[in-house]
């Protein structure tokens, strides 16, 4: 499996489809996996989603720190929601995660997270996110396939945070001259 | 070298060894049920007309969504769109005739038979009273073109009433007079996918990204491909954000901007004379207009750097291929067709009209803004965009119709005249039909007052609206899942609505509403007998043979074979006609028209007691008058209540009380500070209800043409307030639980995160 999620918060408008779209899958209905927000409050209306980036080096932090081992990681890569039997509820992952995707449902005390629509991508479909996106500012596919489409986008995997870096399965766009470079995770 | 998308290759330990609970997590499932049905259809709301299925379950429930790869969409949904099918079994639906004797009682549950007797015989009382024309008929563009095509054969045949007219009125009526004067039709010159051959596009009032979210990937996609934009706006929207030029106009000057523009392209020899020589005529009269408005004069007017003039007019005089668009932050103005015809000056002064890549486009605001004002409910018009004051067409449209010409009425009042003309009493008795005027019209209290002056009110709805919860009687009607008939899209594009499932108990379609009560009616009683939106449109057909918007070529087998086919098709071999004028213009001549423009103030300019400006627009996941989108919880959680958006140099903190006043009313909303809005300038969303609707406060002058009132500017002034004016829920059937448990915040006094709503973590 070649596709993964690129994330171009340039072309983002803000407008939430893919949360209202998020929320409309059977497994998870009424709650979205995915988060936006708007970064630039008061100066513009700039925004971006943030959706499970899969970490790949070092693998997975969430599933690394779950101490139920709840948290699967395929062979393909995708990090899975933790599986509600193993779960505890103790919200190390939320804490772990370097990207802040994974959220606790404090009544059932069980972890929830993005898991790039496993039920779609594993059949070969897009995720419901990048398939509404009104903008592409959410892209499903191969990079090869983002260039064709978009010829001057360039997409990084490498996220800093201080000293460290972590590699991710999905990437984002980000401004020409960028490229090559980590970039820069949380708050510096 | 970025390797997006490797196989993880340094599992931690502990990782692997998950494999115990059962090996690798299941892949290939899928959440959809065998026994589910996709229906195809596009979605109610705006002028896109995106694409989607419905999801039906085996009992013909509606229960979701599916994204469609139709041409217009390519799967694309904005939040609206997603949840727009949370409507078909909502709790709020009406299922049973509402009606009451008197004003001061609840309106209580009747039987079709009683609500039907009362409305034919409040029409016959009316009509008999005080003439044919004292009973009016206000209808919209949310519906069907089948059921728009009902409308005004209902209201000239079945009542003889002069006097009908639709929501449009607040909406395109602009454009459409602008257009029909310089091109002598109108319709979208361009298919949308034309923006991928531009260079240079220009939007000019247009919050793109909010209103019409699935339009952007056409915008992006040209800009992915070199195009330049330029965004003409009051505030710097999601959509501006990251144009190339953003005006940030003062409001009510678009008209001076542009001729502004043109003055500097015709300074600087950028004009296409061969152009303006074999296609056009009136140049020199426009070009006489033009020649006062220097950068300086225009930029002191609009509150510009005459520098950005100069740019703006070198950006789009120097492309190779242009293409301009407009929405109604231009046309909702008392200059509005002024506004609408100095841009299509500048495009016709520059040849960018006719080819590929070059052209130009209103864009409609409902879903069937396009077709809804093309068959006859407009006050002015026959079906086929045909003029009814034609002796030719209204010729031809008796004879379709079974009728004496004699009995054709003429032109009628326009929408916001015949709300007024309650007031004054020259309308008694009116039928209301897809349109919720106690939150869309301007000048809330008058129209308040007006509406209650009626003798009768029967609305048609499937929520309870603000103005069916003043009515008389309210018969409830199908949503757009539940009965099929075309729409055209804001390029001009029919489209097909499929029926998706059964309505609910009770209610009934518009189109079938209105055939009954003129089957009970004794005025051609016999004109009325379809049993279906396909017998309707192939009625339409006919009637639209041989007009500028003609559909005789169009059948719903062919519209469901292709991506939706342009009109005019005027047979059934014919492709359809997706980009205009590459060869002629609609007149007789063939030739467009220059139409000189001086600019105006508006009609309230601001002075020592209200010295800002106050415009009116709306957020991303609500829909005009909201009675649709404030009953869904998800929209309603991202946007649960309105704000008044102010810069920070009038010294207001975010979410701060803060009162806006004009001649009018007042509310007082939290704060939004941003500084993407001008500081002379606050904005207001207006999907919401009195007493915290922005049409509390906006003006009613209308535009002399289109009779648009000017809903994008006023006089006003903002101070500190003290308490927020809370967000009433929206109306429900008297003794019905209110939903709003269970919709979300409508009753927290913060302000959203950005315009476009609140951020997922903000609660």
């Amino acid at each position: 499996m070649d596709k993964t999620l690129f994330i171009d918060p340039g072309r983002c408008i803000g407008c939430q489809a893919c949360v209202a779209a998020c929320r409309e899958c059977d497994s998870h209905r009424g709650r979205t996996m995915i988060h936006l927000d708007y970064v630039d409050e008061g100066h513009s209306g700039a925004a971006m989603p943030t959706v499970c980036m899969h970490c790949e080096d070092p693998v997975a932090p969430c599933a690394q720190v779950c101490p139920a081992d709840a948290i699967p990681v395929g062979s393909d890569g995708i990090v899975h929601t933790a599986a509600k039997e193993r779960c505890i509820g103790c919200g190390n992952c939320v804490h772990a995660c370097p990207f802040g995707v994974p959220k606790l449902d404090l009544a059932e005390m069980l972890q929830f997270k993005c898991d790039m629509c496993y039920d779609r991508t594993s059949r070969g479909q897009s995720t419901m996110c990048a398939t509404v996106c009104p903008t592409s500012a959410i892209f499903y596919g191969s990079y090869e396939e983002l260039l064709a489409d978009r010829p001057h986008a360039r997409a990084v995997d490498i996220f800093g945070f201080g000293d460290d870096t972590i590699q991710t399965g999905c990437a984002v766009v980000v401004p020409a001259g960028r490229e090559g470079q980590p970039v820069p995770g949380g708050y510096a | 070298m970025n390797r997006f998308r490797r196989k993880a290759q340094a599992a931690a330990p502990g990782i692997d060894d998950f494999r115990e609970t059962g090996g690798e997590t299941a892949a290939g499932w899928s959440t959809h049920t065998k026994d589910e049905k996709l229906v195809p259809t596009h979605c109610c709301f705006c002028g896109v007309q995106c694409g989607m299925y419905l999801r039906v379950a085996s009992d013909g429930k509606v229960f979701g969504v599916e994204p469609r790869d139709h041409d217009i969409n390519r799967l694309k949904l904005c939040p609206k769109g997603v949840t727009a099918y949370q409507q078909v079994n909502h709790p709020d639906r009406l299922t049973a005739p509402l009606m009451r004797e008197n004003r001061n009682e609840p309106l209580k549950q009747v039987s079709w038979e009683v609500a039907l007797d009362r409305v034919v015989s409040e029409i016959q009382r009316i009509q008999d009273t005080y003439g044919r024309d004292a009973f009016a008929i206000y209808s919209g563009s949310s519906m069907t073109t089948e059921k728009t095509y009902v409308a005004g054969k209902f209201a000239r045949v079945a009542l003889g009433t002069k006097n009908i007219d639709y929501n449009g009125r607040l909406c395109m009526v602009s454009a459409a007079a602008g257009n029909k004067l310089a091109f002598g039709i109108d319709r979208a010159a361009n298919p949308w996918s034309d923006m991928l051959l531009a260079d240079v596009i220009l939007v000019a009032g247009a919050n793109i990204a909010e209103c019409f979210p699935v339009m952007t990937q056409y915008f992006w996609g040209a800009r992915d491909r070199g195009a330049k934009l330029i965004t003409v706006d009051p505030r710097e929207t999601a959509f501006a954000r990251t144009a190339d030029i953003h005006v940030g106009l003062r409001p009510g000057t678009d008209a001076a901007f542009f001729n502004g523009v043109l003055h500097v392209i015709d300074r600087d020899g950028l004009i296409d004379e061969d152009f303006i020589a074999n296609r056009t005529v009136s140049w020199s009269e426009v070009r006489e207009v033009i020649r006062t408005y220097t950068p300086e004069k225009t930029g002191e007017i609009c509150g510009l750097d005459p520098a950005l003039i100069e740019r703006v007019a070198h950006m789009w005089g120097e492309a190779d291929k242009a293409m301009a668009f407009h929405a109604r932050g231009i046309e909702h103005h008392i200059q509005g067709v002024g506004n609408v015809l100095s841009v299509i000056n500048m495009v016709l002064a520059t040849g960018q009209i006719g080819a590929p890549g070059k052209g130009y486009g209103t864009i409609t605001g409902q879903g069937n803004g396009q077709g809804g004002r093309e068959h006859g409910q407009k006050c002015d018009q026959l079906p086929g965009q045909r003029m009814i004051d034609d002796p030719e067409a209204r010729a031809y449209i008796s004879k379709v119709w079974g009728i004496d010409e004699s009995e054709l009425p003429g032109k009628g009042l326009t929408a916001v005249e015949i709300v007024h003309a309650a007031e004054t009493g020259e309308i008694k008795g009116l039928f209301g039909l897809c349109n919720n005027p106690l939150v869309s019209m301007p000048s809330w209290s008058r129209i308040a007052r007006s509406y209650d002056a009626l003798e009768f009110h029967c609305q048609l709805d499937f929520f309870l609206s603000e103005t069916s919860a003043r009515a008389d009687l309210v018969l409830p009607v199908t949503v757009w899942a539940e009965d099929e008939g075309v729409t055209a899209n804001a390029e001009g594009r029919i489209v097909k609505h499929n029926k998706a499932t059964e309505p609910p108990e009770g209610a009934r379609t518009d189109w079938w509403i209105m055939c009954e009560i003129a089957r009970r009616l004794d005025r051609h009683a016999d004109k009325f007998n379809f049993d279906s939106p396909r017998a309707i449109f192939e009625e339409l057909r006919v009637a639209s043979k041989g007009g500028l918007a003609d559909y005789h070529g169009v059948t719903y087998e062919r519209i469901e074979e292709t991506g939706g086919i342009f009109w005019p098709c005027p047979e059934e071999d014919h492709p359809g006609t997706p980009r205009l004028f590459e060869d002629r213009f609609y007149f007789p001549d063939g030739r467009a028209r220059f139409n000189p423009v001086e600019w105006h103030p508006p009609a309230e300019e601001v002075d020592d007691a209200f010295p800002m400006r106050l415009t009116t627009g709306r957020t991303v996941a609500h829909f005009l008058s909201g009675n649709q989108t404030r009953r869904i919880g998800a929209l309603v959680q991202q946007t649960p209540r309105p704000w008044v958006e102010v810069h920070p140099s009038l010294g207001f903190a975010n979410g701060d009380p803060v009162r806006v006043v004009t001649r009018r009313g007042e509310v007082t909303y939290p704060a939004l500070v941003v500084d993407t809005i001008r500081s002379d300038t606050a904005f207001v969303p207006y999907h919401w209800a009195s007493p915290v609707a922005a049409n509390v406060m906006t003006v009613d002058a209308l535009d002399p043409i289109s009779k648009i009132p000017e809903f994008k500017v006023c006089a006003c002034r903002v101070e500190k307030g003290s308490e927020i004016t809370k967000t009433p829920p929206p109306p429900v059937e008297p003794g019905k639980r209110p939903y709003t448990d269970e919709l979300g915040p409508i009753d927290d006094d913060r302000p959203p995160t950005a315009p476009q709503g609140r951020g997922t973590a903000e609660g």
